[in-house]
């Protein structure tokens, strides 16, 4: 048992924060937040170069068949990097989701090309009065063909495919398809755009083992925490930069209590959050009786904690920190829209609530000899 | 990463199993009515029963008395005595504290003679480090010790020291340079609480105990091979105790925690709230599933910590968040207990209709102490933000 990283992961660790310094930053960051899709063609080659967009995907699909940690640790340095585009609704959504509920020849047919960095895909899930409840959502097919309206769905605008969700059954169509029509929303992140999409009558592929959808958003949604978290640490660190710098009455602010201990617990929330992350990467990646949970303990951490951190980081720098100029308001508005995205804080508190209240008595899932 | 047990593991943790399942005591908690130090003698006599049966200090070297094993064979060593219900030992501040700091800093001769004894629990610890004039700011402690031939002869107050009622020994910081700059001019040494010159006087907190005590020491004569460390270097000693103070107090407080929030979420099961039962009152529940999170959270940070304990051989400053997080949690949980049980919460032990034996309106007041203990959530805020991130001293 060792709750670290392996050298393995390590080095992907810090390659992939210094592929992401080198190649997305800020100022590479806001121009793609000032087109309509924040996507741009050549960093997209540039990722799947580098293996990104097939992470976790077999190598018999053209992927490089690592884990559940690797993709965290992938998003994490995403998250910190404020990654614009569709690398996250890509791999850690629709190819979470292809991968766990895809027939083997279906598998093929969607991860390959996402693999090579051919096409790029997302997820339809939310409905206009489902949440990211599952047993609200409308949608069904009929004859293989599909009705209904989506929202909120991630980078739709620039995606090949779309995995869409229904109430008991998951489908891939061609984002061309006809029937298919797709509009933007006016989501407060300008790095990750969302989309509405209206399917009528539309010619859908329904996947063979749509039982696996709990595990595929149980990583999509593992990865988003850990996203999450990177967005955190990268709050963290312009803060204790500008505490440091920043100087009133004298010195600099850091040396200051009420800013020092805002800054420590801005450490203390990224910390632990990236704790529950990490716990249930490796929960996935093993198959552990406790993922569920942990998966729900990740997100709803997450989702409080990179809130307050961005409040916090956010007042320690004053009014500086209120500019359009200053990148923290991009991490804020990311960090909001993440919030709600498979599942806030008090939708994951009740499907743990579900998970280790309505259980059996005493039982609690991460006691099974899990270290 | 991997949490899987190695074989050596899964064997540690199977036999352990198995000889908890046998020998653990049941309906313990219950005992509360007794008093505390009816309490103590039960805890301690378990204790004695861990380490015949070779399970007292599990990551402590095998000739002193330990098993020789790793840190992480001690992080399941704390889980399964958790999934046991199993007492917490006696000995807390030895086995926290004071033991690993003489392995770190103590001679062959100390560690020959004083390890054994604190795993066994025939010898129980207690740390004099707070006084009445050096509490957060500890280095500006005044107790002082002079040499006189081969002993030193010390003079001072202690306060706030957790089993002092109790204690054989004292880990026991004074100043041995007064003309030194006050970090510089510390000393750490070992004290027989038996010594002459030594007075304790309980103290008694808000709880009606008297956990905690004052120690009067008037001409006490220590030897000096009794000194932890080179003299006038007891600041980085009593840092090392303190670091491992923050990391493994909040290991064995994992334990209880887990008990209690499974415990909470039966009780949810029993009490009524506008006729059905709290567990399905969606505000309990989300305020339960909250706890429930956060324990399961303070208990990956610890994993992640041991783990780079175990690389790094000594535990650093970001054990602060440990400290912090398990403080403050207790604090929480404990109000959430308190929602749940309405006007029951504030019944002790003594009514009928107390629930649990009054544990939790103990369990209330008593967490009220635990931001404040073992350095305050404040001092712990200073020292993340000046030696883990870097920014100015503020004081």
């Amino acid at each position: 048992m060792q709750f670290a990283l392996n050298d393995s992961q390590v080095i992907l660790r810090d390659s992939a924060r210094e592929f992401f310094a080198g190649e997305c930053p800020m100022a590479f960051v806001r121009r793609a937040a000032e087109t309509t899709t924040a996507y741009d063609l050549q960093l997209w080659a540039k990722l799947a170069a580098q293996g990104y967009t097939g992470i976790i995907f077999d190598e018999a699909h053209g992927g490089v068949g690592l884990g559940i940690v690797e993709l965290v640790l992938l998003m994490e340095e995403a998250g910190r990097a404020l990654l614009p585009g569709p690398l996250f609704a890509t791999v850690a959504m629709a190819g979470a989701v292809l991968d766990a509920c895809a027939g083997p020849a279906q598998k093929h047919k969607h991860l390959a090309p996402i693999a090579h960095g051919d096409a790029r895909s997302t997820l339809a899930y939310v409905e206009p009065n489902s949440g990211w409840n599952r047993a609200a959502l409308q949608l069904t097919a009929t004859n293989g063909r599909l009705w209904g309206e989506k929202l909120f769905v991630p980078d739709a605008g620039v995606a090949n495919t779309i995995v869409v969700i229904g109430r008991d059954g998951v489908y891939v169509v061609d984002a061309k398809a006809p029937g298919v029509s797709i509009a933007p929303m006016a989501g407060m992140d300008p790095t990750r755009r969302l989309y509405t999409v209206s399917l009528t009558d539309v010619a859908a592929e329904t996947l063979a083992a749509p039982d696996g959808l709990e595990r595929g958003l149980s990583i999509a949604t593992t990865a988003l925490a850990a996203e999450m978290v990177g967005g955190m640490q990268r709050t963290l660190d312009m803060t204790v930069e500008y505490a440091k710098t920043r100087k009133q009455f004298g010195k600099p602010i850091g040396a200051f209590q009420a800013v020092q201990h805002q800054c420590a617990d801005m450490y203390l929330e990224t910390e632990s959050a990236r704790s529950a992350a990490y716990y249930a990467a490796v929960t996935l990646q093993e198959r552990a009786a406790d993922a569920p949970a942990a998966v729900s303990i990740a997100k709803l951490y997450a989702s409080d904690a990179s809130r307050t951190v961005g409040n916090r980081g956010i007042q320690i720098h004053g009014g500086m920190g209120f500019t359009w100029e200053n990148d923290l308001h991009l991490y804020y508005r990311r960090a909001k829209a993440s919030e709600t995205m498979l599942g806030d804080a008090t939708f994951h508190r009740e499907r743990l609530a579900r998970l280790v209240v309505d259980a059996g008595a005493g039982t609690a899932p991460a006691q099974e000899a899990r270290c | 990463m991997d949490l899987n047990l190695t074989p050596e593991e899964t064997q540690f943790r199977d036999e352990l199993r198995s000889w908890l399942a046998a020998h653990t005591p049941k309906d313990w908690e219950h005992r509360r009515d007794a008093s505390v130090e009816g309490h103590f003698a039960f805890l301690r006599q378990w204790q004695r029963r861990l380490y015949d049966g070779g399970w007292a200090g599990i990551s402590w070297p095998r000739e002193y008395g330990g098993r020789g094993a790793s840190l992480m064979q001690q992080v399941i060593f704390w889980q399964e005595m958790a999934s046991a219900a199993a007492p917490p030992m006696a000995n807390i501040i030895g086995l926290g504290m004071v033991g690993p700091t003489i392995i770190a800093f103590g001679t062959e001769a100390q560690k020959t003679r004083f390890l054994k004894g604190i795993l066994s629990a025939d010898e129980i610890w207690c740390q004099g480090f707070s006084e009445p004039n050096a509490g957060s700011d500890l280095a500006a402690l005044q107790s002082d010790a002079r040499l006189d031939g081969a002993h030193y002869v010390v003079n001072g107050q202690k306060v706030w020291t957790s089993f002092g009622w109790a204690a054989d020994w004292c880990e026991l910081v004074v100043r041995t340079d007064p003309t030194a700059p006050k970090h510089k001019g510390l000393t750490v040494m070992l004290v027989d609480m038996k010594s002459p010159g030594v007075e304790v006087r309980p103290l008694r907190q808000m709880t009606g105990e008297a956990e905690f005590t004052e120690v009067f020491f008037r001409d006490v004569r220590v030897p000096a091979e009794n000194v932890v460390g080179q003299v006038n270097q007891g600041w980085d000693v009593s840092i090392g105790t303190l670091m491992h103070e923050r990391g493994t107090l909040g290991a064995a407080m994992q334990v209880t925690y887990q008990r209690n929030i499974e415990r909470l979420i039966e009780l949810s099961r029993s009490m009524q709230r506008d006729g059905r039962p709290a567990s399905e009152d969606p505000v309990i529940r989300q305020k339960l599933a909250q706890c429930y999170a956060e324990v399961q959270i303070m208990r990956a940070n610890q994993m992640r910590a041991f783990s780079r304990i175990s690389a790094t051989g000594v535990p650093g400053p970001e054990g602060s968040i440990q400290k912090i997080f398990w403080s403050e949690l207790n604090q929480r949980l404990q109000q959430v207990a308190q929602e749940l049980l309405g006007p029951y919460g504030q019944l002790e032990g003594a009514d009928p209709h107390a629930i649990d034996h009054g544990a939790w309106s103990y369990g209330y007041l008593r967490a009220r102490g635990n931001t404040i203990e073992a350095g305050t959530s404040e001092i712990q805020r200073n020292i993340i933000g000046h030696f883990v991130l870097g920014l100015p001293r503020s004081y």
